[in-house]
Formats: structure tokens, sequence, C-alpha cells
């Protein structure tokens, strides 16, 4: 039951993740982008770790979507223009495709991925109670706060730092934008 | 915790989803037909030919808005797990208080600095 | 899991959709009745039922309480005509209204409404008894707001246009100043016993015996309830369907049971708002708090009456609940609507520092209680996933 939901919304996931890709309608993009977000939540639930899949939904899915339509709507590009590539950009999209080829074909065919053989003789995860039930600890949303705040507390405190220079950012786009918004925005200005 | 204890939460997003197409179904269904005509068709104004574009430009305000939502958003999500460990890491007397502490001060000094910068202003 | 489980799961889903769909379309008529009291008129009287309002003395009665009422306004709403205008983008028109309504209707999965007993140990009433409990509806309902941006954009049409992304940058301003005002009352419920709690209601719920959150948490509790209302587009904070300047807002170009969904929904989310209020600060399901001074006994006195105790731990908490939704009609007929610049001033510059300063504070003063004081006043049992009831007393021992 648990493999028929996994192929399931693994196909649902890549399958808008494509369809965001080669959609000419802006709107309908994003709506795939957030039925794809919401596929990759259910994944990671099938994964039991709920709380990255809520965190999924509550940051992608309901924070930085709203975002984007906010865009979509201000710059008001339902149809994207056709534009042509730049010849150095279809370069480096076809040699960042053909390294991915790569990487992928070495990690299914060239022996990149892990043997049942190498995978018993990795070391133990470290279990919570005596070694009864290893998920226990993994899946609890405060096994997160044990992780981030004892091991990981310098990249926590970078984090802050890279938020506050966010909001900076944000006011300076702002201001360029103009006070009013009543100027055109630019499409660098907003990327 | 296991992945069982969710089957209720999809079959209540089969049920939510089910019910909004069934009832608008049924809405479609029994509700009268009419002929349209072209004031049907066209866009609300009070009894004039509207004026304008459909999709006028609006403030940039609101994308400012948006942005800031998903930077505090993201301190809340990590402000979560903190608080699901503070009185446990206290007991444990574990550091915890100062350096939290200083992430939220970061962050409460970028409220400032938006507020003193004006970013969050909407009168004008 | 076997089929008749899952079947069970599905009736018992239903019934609960059912139950909250019924109260919000009584919770219309009791916004009507309570308006037309407010304004000195008295509201709708007229609807009668042919055969049961022949009944002598109750039909008569009934309709004068306007019982029907709801009835005929859902009989109404399906059989309008239902028109899809010229002028709109198709589907995203008749998709709108039903990603409103959805997320009303999955939050409820989560919610704890009561207890039960099995051998003497307290278990939650819940569709999905999940540890994620709150986030999961802040999660979902947060997806509540593409259903009034995509509306007021499919319209085509600058009304609602204008309607959905002011409401949608009122509903992501309050969002976050909700979810910082339960960060305190999440720090004070996950006790220092470790490997307790997570984010389930429940365990909250537990942790209110000896005194209700409102008590304790006054501010970051009014906090949450302004974000409420602002989240549910309710009356001081309706600006996006302010009639005076956007004639509906975002639902402008809507009619039918299309917009009767975005109508339902509003009141769904209210219900299911209050009630996530009262499970986090009115101590859910408790009778009274115990202050304590008083023995335990009163907030849980049907402890051990079986199935009677786990029907009255219902309607006290559907009780709380009516009482929020009275008072949120109340509010809408008694303060003005705020201009679009005072919304969100208020929530920006006021809602979200004074939440800040909340989790600063009861950070501290949280600190000072468990580090000076002892820690064994802290009153919350807790269920763990395996079902087993743990008190924190007898964990600190072991721990």
């Amino acid at each position: 039951m648990q493999d028929f939901f996994f192929y399931l919304f693994s196909a649902l996931t890549v399958l808008s993740a494509l369809l965001v890709v080669v959609n000419p309608n802006a709107v309908n993009g994003a709506m795939y982008m957030i039925l794809s977000f919401i596929g990759m939540a259910v994944l990671f639930l099938l994964l039991d770790a709920f709380f990255l899949a809520v965190l999924q939904v509550l940051v992608y899915a309901g924070a930085v979507m709203v975002l984007f339509l906010f865009i979509i709507m201000l710059l008001d590009v339902e149809r994207a223009s056709k534009v042509r590539p730049k010849a150095l950009s279809t370069a480096a999209a076809l040699v960042g495709f053909g390294l991915l080829v790569v990487g992928l074909g070495y990690l299914f065919l060239g022996g990149g991925s892990v043997t049942p053989a190498e995978l018993s003789a990795a070391p133990e995860i470290p279990m919570q109670d005596g070694g009864t039930n290893p998920m226990e600890f993994a899946t609890a949303s405060r096994s997160f706060g044990y992780g981030l705040f004892t091991k990981y507390m310098l990249p926590f405190q970078v984090t802050g730092f890279l938020l506050l220079i966010a909001m900076m950012g944000v006011i300076v786009l702002s201001k360029r934008l103009g006070p009013s918004g009543q100027e055109e925005p630019t499409t660098e200005a907003v990327k | 915790m296991e992945v069982a204890s969710y089957v209720p939460v999809l079959i209540q997003v089969l049920l939510a989803v089910f019910m909004a197409v069934a009832i608008l179904s049924a809405s479609h269904l029994f509700g009268q037909r009419a002929r349209g005509n072209y004031i049907k068709d066209a866009a609300y104004e009070c009894g004039l030919p509207a004026e304008g574009k459909i999709h006028p430009k609006f403030s940039v305000k609101f994308y400012v808005v948006a942005m800031l939502f998903i930077l505090f958003d993201i301190e809340v999500v990590f402000l979560i797990p903190w608080v699901l460990i503070y009185r446990e890491f206290l007991a444990a007397h574990l550091p915890i208080l100062l350096p939290v502490f200083f992430f939220l001060f970061i962050l409460t000094v970028g409220l400032i600095y938006e507020m003193k910068k004006g970013g969050l202003k909407w009168e004008r | 899991m076997d089929w008749i489980d899952i079947l069970l799961k599905v009736v018992f889903a239903f019934l609960m959709v059912m139950v909250v769909m019924t109260m919000a379309g009584y919770s219309v008529l009791a916004e009507r009745k309570i308006a037309s009291w407010i304004q000195g008129r008295v509201g709708p009287n007229r609807t009668a039922l042919p055969g049961l309002s022949s009944i002598p003395v109750l039909g008569p009665m009934l309709v004068k309480m306007g019982i029907w009422q709801p009835l005929a306004d859902g009989v109404k709403f399906l059989f309008k005509e239902d028109p899809i205008p010229g002028h709109v983008k198709k589907f995203y028109y008749v998709l709108a209204p039903m990603i409103s309504l959805a997320p009303a209707l999955i939050t409820m999965v989560v919610l704890p409404f009561g207890v039960y007993y099995v051998d003497g140990q307290a278990m939650p009433l819940v569709l999905a008894n999940v540890d994620i409990g709150i986030l999961f509806i802040l999660a979902v309902s947060s997806l509540g707001v593409y259903g009034i941006v995509i509306g007021g954009w499919a319209a085509n049409s600058k009304y609602p246009f204008y309607g959905g992304i002011r409401s949608s940058a009122q509903m992501i301003s309050y969002e976050l100043a909700m979810g910082m005002s339960i960060l305190p009352v999440l720090m004070w419920a996950n006790g220092p016993a470790g490997g307790l709690g997570d984010l389930t209601l429940y365990n909250v719920v537990t942790s209110q015996q000896a005194v209700w959150l409102v008590f304790w948490m006054p501010v970051p509790a009014f906090v949450f309830l302004v974000s409420l209302f602002a989240e549910t587009n309710r009356m001081p904070f309706d600006a996006p369907e302010s009639e005076t300047e956007l004639v509906g807002g975002f639902h402008t170009e809507y009619g039918s049971f299309k917009f009767g969904l975005y109508f339902v929904a509003e009141y769904a989310h209210m219900i299911i708002g209050s009630a996530v209020f009262t499970l986090l600060f009115l101590g859910g399901w408790q009778l009274f708090p115990t202050f304590g001074i008083l023995p335990d006994w009163v907030a849980n006195p049907w402890a051990g009456w079986g199935w009677i105790g786990s029907v009255l731990s219902v309607l006290v908490f559907i009780g709380k609940l009516l009482f929020f939704i009275v008072f949120f009609i109340w509010v809408r007929w008694t303060l003005p609507r705020f201009r679009y610049d005072q919304i969100m001033n208020l929530g920006w510059k006021y809602l979200v520092p004074i939440a800040l300063a909340c989790i600063f504070i009861y950070a501290l003063i949280i600190a000072g209680w468990d580090l000076m004081v002892a820690v064994e006043n802290t009153p919350a049992e807790v269920v763990q996933p395996d079902g087993q009831v743990v008190t924190q007393q007898e964990d600190l021992i072991t721990h």
C-alpha cells in the first residue's frame, strides 16, 4: 500500500514539476508548482518525516507560492513572451543537462548506489531508548530541536543573519521600485 | 506515530474534495437555465461600461509584504523546534536561552529596521 | 488495517463534516437573528415547513425562531441559475471556491473535541491523532489564501482583483502574528520532561488543567483572537469585501452555490478557528480550571462516567465554541470596519511586535519558573504515541 502511494505521489510530483517548465501560462505554472510541493510533502510523510512534510506545505506551498502569484499578477505576465534564449545560456543549459544525465547514469549503472552488503555494514543509527524504536527519535518534531540547538547552533545563527540580510534586500528592492509602486518595475529588479 | 495514523487525513482530503465537487455539480444540475446575454458576460460595473484594465497595476507594497511574510515565517519555523525543547533543555541545564535570544534579537533588529526605513508604511 | 476499520473512519469523517457544515448553516441564521436583535428588528421568521409547522404550539415557535431558514437558503442556492459569465477564466473560476472550502474541511481532522476513557486512561476524541496537530492546521489553512487570490484573479474584473490582492496580503500578514502568538503556548505545554508532547492539541489541553492559558497568557490569546478575525475576513477586518469601495470584493462576479461555497467556507473557518482558540487558551473540554487549589475533578468531573462522560465533554467543548461564534457575530455588529492601511499597520506594527515581545517575556518567565521554582508544579499528562499516559511527575523521577 505504501509503495502504491509512493509511486502515485512521486509521479504526481515529477509530472507537475515537468508541467511547470513546459506550460506557457504563468498562473498554470504556479498552480502546478503548488501541486508539486504538495506531492513532495506527501513523499516526506511516507518517509515518516512528518514535521518536514508540514513545513513543506507551510513554507513553500503556503508562503513562497503566494509571493510567486503576486509577482505574476504584479507584472501581469499571464503568457510568457517568447524570448529566444542567448546562445551562451543555451550552451550552459545543455552542459548542465549533460552533467545531470551522466550523474544519474553513474548512480544507477556505474555502481554509485549502495549495495545491500554495504548497507548492512553501515554503522547503526543511535537509538533513543535502548534500541527498541529507532524511528521514534527521527520522527518526533522535537528531535529537530535536539539537533538544531546543540550541534548545528552555528548554522542556525548564521541563518538568522541571512534572514536579516534578506530583510535589508527587501527594503533595497522596494526603494528601487519606487515607494508607491507606480513605476513599471523592471524584470531585473524583481529578480 | 506512523504513516497509518495519517489515513484519516487522506480520507478527509478526499472527502473535502468530494463535497466541494458534489455541491457544485448539484448546483449546476438543478440550477435554473437562462439564456446568456452580453450584459451577463460583461465584468461588473455600476451600470456603465467597465473602464480601465481588468487587472490593474497594484502597489508594490503588497509584494514587499509577501516577501517579509516569507522571511518572518521562516523565523517562526525555526522557533517551533525551539519551543518544543526549551523547557527540557532548561531542566537539563543546557545553554538555550541566550543563543536563541541572540537569534531573536537579530530578527527584532530586522523588524525595527523595516519600520524605520518605512518598509511597512501604508499611508500615502 | 482492514476495510471495516477504514469504512468506519470514512463514516466518522463524513459525520464530522456534516456536523460542521450544519453548524456553519446555523451560524448564518444566528448571524441574521443576532443582527436583527442588535438593530431592533425581528429577523427571519417566516420560513415554514409544510408538515412540521402545523404542530400546534411548537410549530409556529420554531418558525418564529427561523429554524427552517438555513434549509430554505440552501435550497434556494441549489435551484438558482448557476452562471459562468463569459469574461471569466472558466477553469479557475470554478476551482477557486473549491480551494476555499477544502482547507476548512480538512483542518478539522486533527481537532480533538472531547475525551474518552479506556481502562481509566484519557484519550482524545479526534479523527486523526497525529503529533503535528497545530502545525497541520496552520499549514493547511494557509492554503486557503489561494481560493481568494485565484478567485479574484479569475473573475477578470477589477473589483474582485483588488479584493483578492488585498485579502491575500491581509491573510498572510495576520497568519504571521497568529503563528507567533501560539509559540508561548507550545513553550509552556511542552514541559521539562523529555520526549513528551510535541505539537498535539490534546497535550496543550491537558497542560491547562491547573490554569486556562487565557488567564496565564492573556496577551498572546488576544493577539491570536484578533488574527483569527482577520484570517476569517470577519467584520472589523473585512476590507477585501468592503461594499463601499469594492462592491463585493473577490466574490463580486460569483453567484449561486459558487458564492455559497465561499460563504460556507467563511463560517466553517470561523468554527474551526473558534475551536482552535478554545483548545489553545480556554481549556478545551475541561469544565473549570483548578487554579492549583480546587480538587482535580473539577476539570474533568466525568472521568469515570464512561460514554456519558465523553458526551458531556463534547457538549462542554461545543458550548465554549458556541460562545465564540456568538462573540464573532457580536463584534461584527459592534465595531466599524477598519481602513485597509489601518489593518496592515495593526498587523505589522502592533501585533507582530507584541507577539515577538511575548515570546521574549514568556521565555524569561518560564526560564525563571523552571530554574527557581520546583519543577513538580507542571500538571501535564501526556498520551505517548502508543497510547500510554504518563504524568510528567513520574517521568521526572526516571528522567
